[in-house]
């Protein structure tokens, strides 16, 4: 039984007008196979959360721990917490130059297994994951993320998930900027992905729209930094009536 | 109120843009005293480093025969012609003093004849020139219908300015490689002058990978009708390097093709690249069908990449004509994105690189030489 724990996590960014702290004291555990919605306004921290997971170099933790299984997941760099099985769905995917998407997953895939797969069973799962999403075939030969429509993008880092097949995956808002269609496609590859592996998740989202389709066991309200409210899938059913005006209200009286 | 006209946004009046000089227009001699003394302000030496090589520009150069190895396939004959050979000289004549200088003091010239339909690949190395300024002049005919693969490649130090004449037989196909490999301190400067006959196709490839200053300009005549030139280029510029290109393509008759594509990466602190692409269709050139591309890749701070692409038209009736040049960074972002999937940083450089560069290695068409040059850039990539 795998999990991911994050323990008081505090951490800063330098911005132009010097040092901020952005995520204040950040407590989550997630099991194996939880689906751990994490539910926010704008700018209160959701991405900075999911980076600082991810060991994006911006981000600096000044105070608190992640662990998965009791390893200390801030002492590895970017590349060891992915083939640890750390799995980040960026809100924004990066355009590659001059790499295939075939290649990319391909040396993805080798660097976390620590060897190539077999070529004729790797083929045909990159096919299959592709036709699941909905992606033309013929994005396999083009530049990663160079040129994709928003939800290109969105999919190839679902196709990404469901190839590289991690014990943890933080979803950073793949509904934003989603049509309907899209947004289903999306979900069920997500879903299942979570049916093959048993995979925990943490799900990042302004809305509560993607939560029809990808059911959450747990629901954390995320304001200014830290979790202002936690509950069960009920809670979001809360926000979508009520939105975040009652936490922010709240937040402003605590600062004053 | 200053109004949009007092701002000099006024309406031409004076009929169409002319350019001051036309490609096609530029001075030309085979004499190195016709030039004046490179000073660096010239248009086709201002981005160049001039202070670095005025040895081969200004000075005395010893014109003897070039130290050289060859592989050997049936069909492709070296020789050495005196100076005065009627074979040299049907190409195209120096537009800039090293390329004079060159030709004002090679002794003899190589030259390479390719002969019958078979492929064939033929390496010739240039190595061990030293640091004595050198020049030399080669001469590879391709005869009517033939095809071949020549590659000229340069090892080990040099200081060498020199004219490569390519004459290109009615139909024949014929692809010319220049790879140099120089070591750190060496400077090359190169002037190829490539004459394409009818329905011929040319295939000329620049690698540049070693060497202080490298500087190759092919030149490109479509002379007759069907000619086709493809123009690709690779260079790998590192710290302090100097690695420049200008490719001009003259379209002069009906219904010929180019297609330049070069691509560079450039990484450590004074890397430079400059490619200059010039495209002129002439008016006999009805039905021509061009494009042009420059791509650089930045890995590191402290490079610069000059490209420039120049499109001049002088008959409304062709097929197609563009140019596109873009330089990118490698930057930390598409670093981490790599590394979020699991893939090392050192690994994800070679990917980027690798993929950015292959389109062109893998259009040479010789498994072999193909294999070699992506070892060539791993080295490039692991060396730093
Ligand atoms: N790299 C950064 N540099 C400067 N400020 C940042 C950076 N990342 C985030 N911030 C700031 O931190 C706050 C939280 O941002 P973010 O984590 O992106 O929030 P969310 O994802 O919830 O919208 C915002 O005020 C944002 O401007
Ligand atoms: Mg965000």
């Amino acid at each position: 039984m795998s999990v991911l724990e994050i323990k008081n996590l505090h951490v800063n960014v330098e911005t132009d007008q010097g040092t901020r702290e952005i995520l204040r004291g950040v407590d989550l555990v997630i099991n194996e196979g939880e689906i751990h919605a994490v539910m926010g306004p704008n700018g209160s921290g959701k991405s900075t959360l999911a980076y600082t997971i991810a060991g994006h170099p911006k981000y600096h933790v000044t105070e608190g721990q992640i662990l998965l299984d009791g390893e200390d997941v801030l002492a590895m760099t970017v590349d060891e917490r992915a083939r640890a099985g750390l799995f980040l769905a960026m809100q924004y995917p990066v355009e590659i130059p001059g790499v295939t998407v075939t290649n990319f997953l391909r040396t993805a895939k080798t660097a976390i297994d620590g060897e190539a797969p077999a070529i004729r069973g790797w083929i045909k799962d990159v096919r299959e994951s592709m036709s699941n999403l909905k992606m033309d075939p013929a994005f396999a030969e083009r530049n990663v993320n160079e040129g994709f429509s928003g939800g290109e993008k969105k999919r190839n880092e679902i196709l990404q998930l469901e190839l590289l097949k991690p014990r943890f995956a933080v979803l950073d808002e793949t509904d934003s900027g989603l049509d309907v269609d899209a947004l289903k496609i999306v979900s069920e590859g997500v879903n299942r992905a979570k049916a093959n592996t048993g995979l925990g998740i943490l799900l990042i989202t302004h809305y509560t729209r993607i939560l029809r389709y990808i059911k959450p066991d747990f629901v954390h309200v995320f304001v200014a930094g830290r979790i202002a409210e936690q509950g069960g899938p009920e809670l979001a059913d809360r926000l979508e009536d009520e939105g975040y005006d009652r936490y922010q209200v709240a937040e402003t009286a605590a600062a004053e | 109120m200053p109004t949009a006209e007092q701002h000099g946004f006024r309406p031409h009046s004076d009929g169409a843009f002319v350019p001051v000089q036309t490609r096609s227009e530029r001075f030309r001699s085979v004499h190195v005293e016709d030039f004046a003394p490179v000073t660096g302000r010239e248009h086709e030496w201002k981005l160049s480093p001039v202070a670095a090589f005025a040895d081969l520009t200004g000075g005395e150069l010893d014109g003897s025969r070039l130290p050289l190895e060859s592989t050997d396939a049936a069909g492709v004959a070296l020789s050495w012609i005196p100076r005065d050979d009627a074979r040299i000289g049907r190409t195209g004549t120096p537009e800039e003093r090293a390329s004079a200088n060159a030709w004002s003091s090679f002794g003899e010239a190589l030259l390479i004849e390719v002969s019958g339909e078979d492929e064939k690949v033929v390496t010739v190395t240039r190595s061990g020139l030293g640091s004595t300024p050198r020049a030399a002049h080669t001469v590879i005919e391709a005869a009517p219908n033939s095809r071949g693969l020549i590659v000229l490649r340069g090892t080990g130090d040099a200081r060498l300015t020199e004219n490569v004449e390519i004459v290109v037989g009615e139909g024949a196909n014929l692809t010319v490689v220049a790879l140099q490999e120089w070591s750190d301190d060496s400077v090359h400067l190169a002037s190829h002058f490539a004459r394409i006959a009818r329905d011929a196709k040319l295939k000329h490839i620049v690698v540049s990978l070693g060497g202080r200053v490298v500087r190759v300009n092919p030149s490109t005549h479509l002379a007759e009708q069907g000619g086709d030139i493809e123009a690709l280029g690779l260079y790998f510029s590192d710290a302090g390097q100097h690695l420049e290109q200008q490719v001009y393509v003259h379209h002069d008759a009906p219904h010929t093709r180019s297609r330049v594509t070069y691509k560079g990466a450039l990484q450590g602190q004074g890397a430079r690249s400059v490619w200059i692409g010039d495209v002129l269709i002439g008016n006999a050139a009805v039905g021509t069908d061009s494009y042009e591309q420059n791509r650089n890749l930045v890995l590191t701070d402290g490079t610069r990449a000059d490209s420039v692409p120049n499109l001049e038209i002088e008959t409304g009736d062709i097929e197609g004509a563009g140019h596109a040049s873009a330089t990118g960074r490698f930057d930390d972002e598409q670093l981490f994105y790599l590394m979020a999937r699991g893939i090392s940083e050192d690994e994800a450089r070679r990917l980027v690189v690798r993929g950015f560069l292959a389109e062109v290695v893998q259009q040479i068409g010789d498994a072999a030489l193909e294999e070699r040059l992506i070892a060539a850039l791993e080295a490039e990539l692991q060396g730093s």
